[in-house]
């Protein structure tokens, strides 16, 4: 391909020592390659795996008193799995958030703005659902 | 079938259903009355309704993933193959939602 016919944000020469993994780096609406994808593939497949205990703990949990609820769920098993369930949520629903404020808001500054929100919300709701989890861990 | 939307719209659901996990949480942690809120909402008929939903889809959302992972790895993709993959997301997803209730009112009624 030669300099005038190529196009995007910078000219490509006829000969090129790019591998084509390192084309495709950084490319995409988030300028991030393919790491969303992977990453959504990843958390995906943990929260399949610990779904089945999840629900365990949640039918433990069933009719309990507060005290009761505290107890179950600051042993550490209990709160590791919830923890590691709210991490793979938190990143998955980051991405998956993201992906449909890209399909949907035509606006650029709006979508920076709504990109940016949805990184606040998403951090921000695990890690409240994390910091109570430690509190009820270190019984405080 | 159109069913990409309804796993998008479960993944929404999903998203601002975390509050209410957080919510739960920060109630435990927060202590006795913060709790008896929290149980006056999820034992009121909208509060079991939202539950309702929020479990349905989560089952859903999940069964549908593993569609698409089947996919991903390359399966699936004849039309028929993709029809039952659907219908058994579709299905699986109320009967389990459904199964988890019954063991759920099961097992609280008991204590």
């Amino acid at each position: 391909m030669s300099v005038e016919e190529s196009h995007g944000p910078t000219p490509r020469r006829a000969k090129t020592m790019r591998t084509p993994l390192g084309k495709v780096r950084k490319f995409g609406p988030a300028g991030s390659g393919t790491s969303d994808f992977w990453q959504q593939r990843i958390t995906g497949v943990a929260m399949t795996l610990l779904i089945l205990p999840v629900v365990v703990v949640v039918m433990m949990l069933l009719g309990r008193n507060q005290a009761g609820a505290a107890q179950i769920i600051g042993s550490p098993l209990i709160a590791l799995t919830l923890i590691l369930f709210i991490i793979a949520s938190a990143v998955h629903m980051k991405i998956g958030m993201q992906v449909v404020i890209e399909d949907y808001v035509q606006n650029e500054k709006l979508k920076l703005v709504t990109i940016m929100a949805n990184n606040f919300f998403s951090i921000a709701v695990a890690l409240a659902a994390i910091f109570a989890i430690f509190k009820l861990s270190s019984g405080v | 079938m159109a069913l990409s939307i309804v796993h998008r719209l479960t993944g929404i659901t999903l998203y601002f259903g975390t509050i209410l996990l957080a919510w739960w949480l920060i109630a435990v942690a927060a202590g006795p009355s913060a709790y008896a809120t929290v149980q006056a909402f999820t034992g009121s008929w909208i509060g079991r309704l939202i539950l309702f939903g929020y479990t349905w889809s989560l089952i859903h959302h999940m069964l549908s993933g593993v569609r698409h992972f089947i996919w991903d790895l390359g399966y699936g993709f004849t039309s028929a193959e993709r029809e039952s993959l659907t219908w058994a997301a579709l299905i699986g997803g109320v009967v389990l939602t459904v199964l988890l209730w019954i063991v759920a009112f099961t097992l609280g009624g008991a204590r």
